[in-house]
């Protein structure tokens, strides 16, 4: 495509104009969390690490991080259970109702976070409640997996759509019994998308609100949720922008890695 | 080296002064097959069908392929012989009719468990496995100790002369490579019966041709029976001991490459493996005296001047040249028939006699034992 000078350069002040609305806000987040001021005064009056100390010696925040973390593994574990076994299940069998099962799996991650939010809470008081499992971590990693098992469903089928089945007969026809062809031919075709799904599902987990909001009890903090608790508090300001750089830095790293496997997928 | 083979008497009352396992030594460069009768063929196949939906793929096919045989099945694509290939694998099971290995009915038997091999028309690697690993494959799965398959491996590799490259990955060969990868995977299995599917149609004229005569060699020195599918007559002329001829899930004829081409049953097999002239019918009647059918390959036909004598052996139709075809090491003419039809005439470039022109008028003749009656179908 040819562009005169001018429509080149109104189209990289856009884009600059662009990123610069994305990234800004988080780069302003990362400074304050080194801001020796305690209140986001502009400009920084100095540097300094104490708000990383205090965000580090904070015990209410580290025990939010490791539930997020135990949901995020829950949910991811389930998840890729579950949505690998539905994604061979659509693409390698014909059955009735396939297009079916494919659509309403996909369907919670479109729907609204606080419909499922509420729709679990119901059932959950209703079904759970009464066999004494009351709210907590478990449920927040049911409520996690309805929309994580979608995105490695949609992963391993889009994976398992390319490969022919060439090679899972050629595995056959040379002795291989039907899990030893799985383990050895049909595995090893479709880790990056197993790979890239989990670092999705986890990602997807982690920084969940809505719907933990509604899944979670009273007892259980995860970490987003126990930043919105902190962010209105006074002092914690800093620290929840400590806990906000981290999370920046932890977050690109999946989705960077995510990223470059399904590339090299293809 | 020696392999020993146990063969358990089936009738404890039977074993007079044997006990335990009657053990036979054989040398080892047997496979098991060679234990088994000689008189039961290799592959057998008993009114074998098979049905995708409304498409009747193969259609009442009746087959014996010999121990040691290099079969060919040739057809036109979807004529069904791919099909029969993968009913012989196990990939797909026929609607009716049995399959037999070596006697034993496999009808329902999974792949994995028939002692068949397969070379795949896109040669079906595996593309995470270095080539050592896709040859070992079926070791592996096996559970043949290392050692034995490091060295049976290396050996499958020799064969078809790809040493230097076990390391690495099929992404990394060229076409005729991967062919041989291809054909290592499946002969270090030593299976009893090798199905081949196209293997040769993805790689251009030469390596073909030089793949064809390494084929027919590896096939005479392993002594393992090969059912070669192609659509390429020349290759199933040139590598088969016998041919099949498919056409449209039927088979129209069995025999030699020379009973195929010299005594086509049938009209589409005198069209099909070779070139053909047909006669029928009123044309027939005026040239050789007799209605039905008829066809004449372009190598047997003499072309003459209407004044050239005949010889009492021969039949002659005279005609007029349509057009001539200049071959390189021959020129094909199209006549015309008075009597009705084109016919196609073959001389030989080297072949100095007197020049035709196009448009003018010429007798064919040849033998009247060159005549082949064909079957009505």
């Amino acid at each position: 495509m040819h562009l005169n000078l001018r429509s080149r350069i109104a189209l990289r002040l856009a884009m600059a104009l662009g990123l610069a609305v994305l990234y800004v806000p988080l780069l302003v987040v990362l400074v304050n969390s080194f801001n020796a001021s305690r209140s986001f005064a502009w400009p920084p009056s100095g540097f300094s690490l104490r708000w990383w100390q205090a965000a580090w010696q904070e015990p209410g925040l580290r025990t939010a991080l490791w539930t997020s973390v135990k949901a995020g593994l829950g949910a991811t574990g389930i998840a890729l259970v579950l949505g690998t076994m539905a994604a061979f299940a659509a693409t390698r069998h014909r059955f009735f109702g396939r297009q079916a099962v494919s659509f309403l799996l996909a369907l919670p991650i479109a729907l609204p976070g606080i419909v499922t939010g509420i729709a679990l809470n119901a059932a959950f008081r209703t079904v759970l409640t009464p066999l004494g499992i009351g709210f907590g971590l478990f449920t927040v990693i049911v409520g996690h997996a309805t929309f994580c098992i979608v995105v490695v469903f949609n992963n391993v089928s889009a994976r398992l759509r390319r490969l022919s089945s060439g090679s899972e007969d050629a595995s056959a026809d040379l002795g291989a019994h039907t899990f030893q062809t799985f383990w050895y031919v049909t595995l090893p075709a479709v880790r990056g998308a197993l790979f890239a799904g989990a670092l999705l599902a986890f990602a997807l987990s982690f920084d969940e609100i809505v719907v933990t909001t509604f899944t979670a009890g009273p007892g259980t903090q995860t970490l987003p949720l126990w930043i919105y608790d902190n962010l209105a508090r006074p002092n914690q300001g800093p620290v929840v922008d400590v806990v906000a750089s981290a999370l920046i830095v932890l977050a690109a790293l999946p989705v960077w890695l995510a990223h470059r496997m399904s590339a090299e997928a293809l | 080296m020696l392999a020993t083979v146990r063969l358990h008497n089936p009738r404890p009352e039977d074993r007079a002064g044997v006990h335990g396992p009657i053990e036979i030594e054989l040398p080892s460069f047997l496979g098991m097959h060679d234990v088994m009768t000689n008189t039961d063929a290799a592959v057998s196949l008993k009114g074998v069908g098979k049905s995708f939906g409304a498409v009747r793929a193969v259609d009442g096919v009746d087959l014996d392929i010999r121990p040691g045989e290099f079969f060919s099945m040739l057809g036109p694509s979807g004529s069904g012989k791919t099909t029969v290939l993968r009913l012989i694998a196990g990939f797909d099971e026929p609607s009716e009719g049995r399959v037999l290995l070596s006697g034993q009915d496999v009808t329902r038997l999974a792949p994995f468990d028939r002692d068949v091999n397969t070379v795949f028309q896109d040669y079906a690697l595996f593309p995470h496995l270095s080539v050592r690993q896709n040859v070992e494959y079926g070791l592996r799965v096996k559970r043949v100790p290392k050692a034995e398959r490091r060295e049976r491996a290396e050996r499958a590799l020799a064969t078809v002369r790809l040493e230097g490259l076990a390391d690495r990955r099929p992404a990394a060969l060229s076409g005729g490579q991967r062919q041989r990868v291809a054909l290592a995977r499946a002969l270090v299995n030593r299976p009893s019966v090798l199905l081949l599917d196209e293997p040769l149609g993805a790689l251009d004229l030469k390596l073909r041709l030089e793949m064809q005569l390494e084929l027919k060699q590896i096939q005479r020195e392993a002594r393992i029976t090969f059912v070669f599918v192609t659509h390429d007559q020349d290759e199933a002329l040139t590598m088969s001991d016998r041919i099949a001829v498919f056409n449209a899930g039927r088979i129209e004829q069995v025999g030699t490459p020379a009973e195929v081409y010299e005594r086509p049953a049938t009209p589409f097999v005198a069209g099909f493996v070779g070139t053909a002239n047909l006669l029928a019918g009123d044309a027939a009647a005026a040239v050789l005296g007799t209605a039905g059918r008829h066809a004449v390959r372009p190598e047997r036909i003499r072309l003459l001047a209407p004044d050239d004598p005949v010889a009492p052996d021969e039949v002659a139709a005279p005609g007029r040249i349509a057009d001539i075809v200049y071959a390189g090491a021959q020129t094909r003419f199209l006549v015309d028939l008075e009597a009705g039809g084109r016919f196609t005439a073959v001389r030989h470039s080297r072949d100095e006699e007197r020049e035709f022109g196009s448009g003018s008028g010429v007798v064919l003749a040849w033998r009247r034992t060159h005549t082949i009656a064909l079957n009505d179908d």
